[in-house]
């Protein structure tokens, strides 16, 4: 089957940083600081730019289908903006019929008006980060917006006509109780979205949170509490009319984020704005990190490329295995070895795997533990 | 060299003079025999370098001498005569007590050489005893009087009070500056008596060093008591019979100069062409075949590994590296004995007998150093004679032998310990010997703040981290010597640690019923800390027999999923998974558990920090 083509577009600009926060993400402040003429005004331009000489550059005759506009926080920019890169996407590119435009959301960042706009430009999905209902555990995630201000941006966007709204979760933080999430979950069952994110925190090294965690100020995040807190995402999403497609996704039926789905099928995208990644049939691009660098390789028209690799063909595999098995479609069997097959008898012995036809999906507890499986897997 | 030097093979008993060195590490042995060679004018002031005398690098590192070395030196003494000095170095360790009594048996007399600053030492001590008995004149030296922490006065009262002569005949020298060296020849010269043997009667020599040298074979060191040893001629082993043709035969001086032969007195090397020092062994007689003599010198015993321990390649794969190492160390060391052995969590390695535990760390060092290898070695033990109620009787080298079934009486080595301390430390030594199931029997005041204690003590006890102990709990200031002495009935049991119901044979131990629980609640706890959490729930226990003593629970692992996986996270995700996946091929596997490496080396070590490291992992 041919591979389809996406597009991720990287908006590098937040209003303020997160305390967990790890993305290539920057404040005015801190784009300032750095001398860089790149800013949310001149932000478009720049994409615009990279869009052609890209398209120049590596011709492709393929439409696309799906575009995703992630951050940072793309609604930092001005919605005429994102639609004046969409616009320059579809003209260098073509977009397939019912292409799928997503765009991250703050919900304190958008009104009706706004999202108005994103989708009479031709947005078709928005997703909102909502993080949490409880407002002490927004406050240890140095979120802005208050509990109440998503279920009212969902409302805009679904009067806005969006045909599919998303929010995203963070569970597990050193604040939330098990009543915090079941009223989280609550808030999520009754709004009128179709699609649900949900992450279990992860202190990353060298974030503010990792720093307070060392100096001893909030603890270590717990394993165990996010694994006892899993099971009660999956169930009560699972009563309402959602079911999971990927580990951390879950969709009512049609809901599934195809932009997503892409990634875990390996099929191709583009990578544009600062950091972006990129695949092509097995090669993997980046582009430079900081905004400045890629900013200026642009200004040349230069290649803003920092880096490749191509990945030998045992590469290749390993990634499908550890895509795919993260599926609830799973792991077509073919992709294991003699070795791996009998490692995923194994599995299934022991209640991380079940087989559906040709293919491995994993159960319950095996999502839990997906990591070690898909090492196992490899042999 | 002068003319009227006398060679070897021709030398008349009366001008030889043959004696050694007593010492403790760091008292200046090395130094002073550095400049005995210089004032001897031996060895050329261009090519000294410090510690002339020791071979090995890692003797030159630690400071200390493992194998001995002869030196002949030929000196003008004050009455105008020319002597032959040959200076016998001895090995400075506990665990080598017999071949430094081979080597005293060589002289006649010995430098007792004491730090002025620190006094004599437990290991000084009784190798002074070994001398005493072997009727050799000791003549006592203080050294480093040079030093602003000499106290001179005060152990030259110490020295006469040990050796009962007056304090004036203690000599007062600085090895370093070469201070009153010339002197202490002289004296040696005077007092000790030159050797006596019969020139007629059928060759006796002593072998009191044996050296496998990679390009010689084996280098032998004598002492000629009777007779001649010339070369060419055909030598016989009196332990063994063996007959050997000497290929060389010559005197150090200090790198080695071969003559015509040896005769009364002498103390040179031979080389036969033997490649193992087994075929010439330490303590044994040298006589001639044509016309051997009817009686040996006797004296002779077979090296008694006392101390098992055994040794793992991190690499399983290094397996048959780590035998032909040992099988090349063999060659030096007649002590060394090892068997294949396999363990079910370290896998194939040896086990291993030493005559101690400083002997352990130095095979184990040279493993490490000349041979490259990375090794795990399991907690050491002694032998144990197990008698069943059947009347049936077991040796035991190794925790998994210890028989099941139903045990009549255990029977463990002891030793007789000497502990030299500041009077300061009588409470806390005493102490410790307690709860090492020691037994006092006397207490002497060597000088005013100084004692000397002696224990009966278990050797097991000993060998698991006592010495460490004993230093740090005196600051360093205690000093230790042992000997075995036999063996007594005592409660023992196997503790064996089961993992997920598993036995983790590396991680059994013999230890006395009173301390089962305490081993058992430490290494189980312990193992709780370094082994990984697990996608199922690991039991840790440790039990005598079938009967449980201690038991912690490592909790299943719960989650181990990446939350996000999008286009840029698939690389390092990737990458992140190939490494953990290396990290487990390096785990060993203990029934269904994965440990980690770090995870045995850190249980087997009695050092926290090693614990502590292998966590921070």
């Amino acid at each position: 089957m041919p591979r389809t083509l996406g597009a991720y577009v990287h908006v590098p600009f937040c209003a303020s940083r997160c305390g967990y926060c790890d993305f290539n993400t920057y404040t005015a402040a801190e784009l300032q600081r750095d001398g860089t003429t790149v800013s949310v005004a001149t932000y478009a331009d720049r994409v615009i730019s990279q869009i052609a000489q890209g398209h120049k550059a590596t011709p492709d005759a393929r439409a696309i289908e799906t575009v995703f506009f992630g951050g940072g926080t793309p609604t930092l920019m001005p919605a005429g903006e994102l639609v004046r890169i969409l616009v320059s996407l579809r003209n260098e590119y073509g977009f397939a019929p019912n292409a799928e435009v997503t765009t991250e959301a703050n919900p304190d960042s958008v009104t009706a008006e706004y999202l108005q706009e994103l989708r009479d430009g031709g947005f078709t999905r928005v997703s909102f980060g909502h993080q949490s209902s409880a407002s002490h555990v927004l406050q240890l995630l140095e979120r802005t917006h208050t509990a109440g201000r998503t279920w009212e941006a969902v409302e805009w966007a679904r009067a806005a006509g969006f045909e599919h709204i998303s929010v995203d979760l963070i569970y597990g933080s050193q604040a939330e109780t098990d009543e915090d999430l079941m009223s989280t979950l609550n808030d999520v069952v009754s709004a009128d979205i179709d699609h649900v994110s949900a992450y279990s925190l992860i202190v990353e090294p060298g974030t503010r949170m990792a720093a307070k965690v060392d100096r001893g100020e909030v603890p270590p995040a717990s394993d165990d509490v996010a694994a006892s807190r899993y099971p009660m995402i999956d169930s009560t999403l699972r009563s309402n009319g959602f079911d999971w497609y990927e580990v951390s996704n879950w969709a009512k039926p049609g809901g599934e984020c195809q932009h997503n789905l892409g990634y875990w099928r390996n099929q191709d995208w583009l990578g544009i704005g600062p950091g972006a990644h990129a695949h092509e049939c097995g090669t993997r691009m980046w582009n430079h990190k900081h905004p400045a660098k890629w900013a200026a390789a642009i200004d040349q028209t230069e290649s803003p490329m920092a880096d490749h690799e191509v990945l030998t063909l045992d590469e290749q595999r390993r990634e499908h295995i550890m895509l795919r098995l993260r599926l609830r479609e799973g792991l077509p069997l073919d992709y294991l070895t003699e070795a791996g097959w009998s490692k995923a008898v194994e599995a299934v012995i022991e209640g991380l795997l079940e087989q559906v036809d040709d293919r491995v999906v994993l159960t319950n507890k095996g999502r839990l533990l997906a990591d070690g499986l898909v090492a196992r897997l490899w042999d | 060299m002068a003319a009227n030097t006398p060679q070897p093979g021709a030398t008349n008993p009366e001008i030889i003079r043959n004696f050694c060195i007593i010492a403790h590490i760091d008292h200046g042995k090395s130094t002073l025999a550095d400049r005995m060679l210089q004032i001897t004018g031996v060895v050329d002031p261009r090519h000294m370098r410090a510690q002339y005398l020791d071979r090995m690098d890692i003797e030159r590192e630690r400071g200390i001498t493992i194998k001995s070395q002869a030196v002949r030196l030929p000196f003008k003494a004050d009455d105008g005569i020319d002597y032959v000095l040959n200076l016998i170095d001895t090995p400075g360790h506990v665990d080598f007590t017999y071949e430094v009594s081979r080597s005293l048996a060589a002289c006649e007399g010995a430098i007792l050489l004491v730090d002025a600053a620190q006094g004599i030492e437990a290991q000084t001590l009784a190798n002074l005893y070994l001398a005493l008995e072997n009727d050799l004149t000791i003549i006592p030296v203080l050294n480093k009087i040079d030093l602003p922490a000499a106290q001179p006065e005060k152990y030259a009262a110490e020295l006469a009070h040990i050796i009962g002569c007056s304090p004036d005949d203690v000599l007062k020298v600085s090895a370093k500056t070469g201070v009153g060296i010339t002197e202490l020849l002289n004296e040696a010269v005077k007092q000790i008596p030159s050797p006596v043997g019969d020139a007629d009667a059928p060759a006796r020599a002593l072998i009191f060093d044996s050296v496998y040298d990679t390009y010689r074979g084996v280098v032998t060191y004598v002492r000629v008591v009777d007779g001649k040893i010339s070369e060419r001629e055909k030598i016989k082993m009196m332990s063994t019979n063996e007959v050997h043709e000497i290929l060389e035969v010559g005197v150090i001086s200090p790198e080695p100069k071969p003559s015509k032969a040896i005769g009364v007195g002498e103390v040179g090397y031979l080389i036969t062409g033997v490649k193992d020092v087994r075929q010439s062994r330490v303590g044994d007689t040298i006589t001639l075949a044509a016309k051997p003599a009817a009686e040996s010198l006797g004296g002779y015993r077979d090296p008694r590994p006392m101390v098992f321990s055994g040794l793992y390649p991190l690499d399983g794969s290094d397996f048959p590296l780590l035998r032909d190492a040992l099988d090349k160390l063999k060659l030096n060391d007649a002590a060394l004995v090892y068997e294949p052995e396999s363990s079910v969590a370290l896998g194939f390695g040896f086990r291993c007998g030493f005559l101690g535990l400083l002997h352990l760390e130095i095979v184990r060092e040279r493993l490490e150093r000349e041979f490259d290898l990375d090794l795990i070695s399991t907690a050491p033990n002694v032998i144990y004679r197990v008698g069943m109620d059947d009347g049936s009787e077991h040796i035991v080298t190794n925790p998994s032998e210890f028989p099941d079934g139903k045990i009549a009486e255990v029977h463990e080595p002891i030793v007789r310990a000497t502990i030299l301390t500041p009077n300061e430390f009588v409470g806390t030594i005493m102490e410790l010997c307690q709860q090492r199931r020691g037994t006092l029997h006397g207490m002497d005041y060597l000088s005013e703040d100084r004692v000397e204690m002696r224990y009966t003590l278990p050797l097991a006890e000993i060998v698991f981290d006592f010495f460490d102990q004993l230093k740090s709990r005196t600051r360093g200031y205690a000093s230790l010597d042992y000997e075995t002495t036999g063996e007594q009935m005592a409660d023992l049991v196997k503790v064996d640690i089961l993992l997920h119901g598993d036995p983790v044979d590396a991680f059994s131990a013999i230890v006395h019923r009173d301390k089962a629980y305490s081993y058992g609640v430490m290494m189980a706890a312990k193992l709780k800390e370094l082994i990984p959490r697990q996608q199922f729930e690991v039991p840790i226990q440790a039990a005598i027999g079938a009967r449980i003593i201690a038991r912690e629970t490592i909790r299943a692992m719960r989650k181990d999923v990446l939350a996000k996986c999008y286009g840029g996270d698939i690389s390092r995700k990737r990458k992140l998974l190939e490494k953990q996946k290396e990290g487990k091929k390096r785990m060993k596997m203990v029934g269904r558990v994965e440990v980690p490496q770090e995870a045995f080396i850190a249980a087997l070590s009695t050092d926290d920090n090693a614990a502590a490291k292998a966590k921070g992992k």
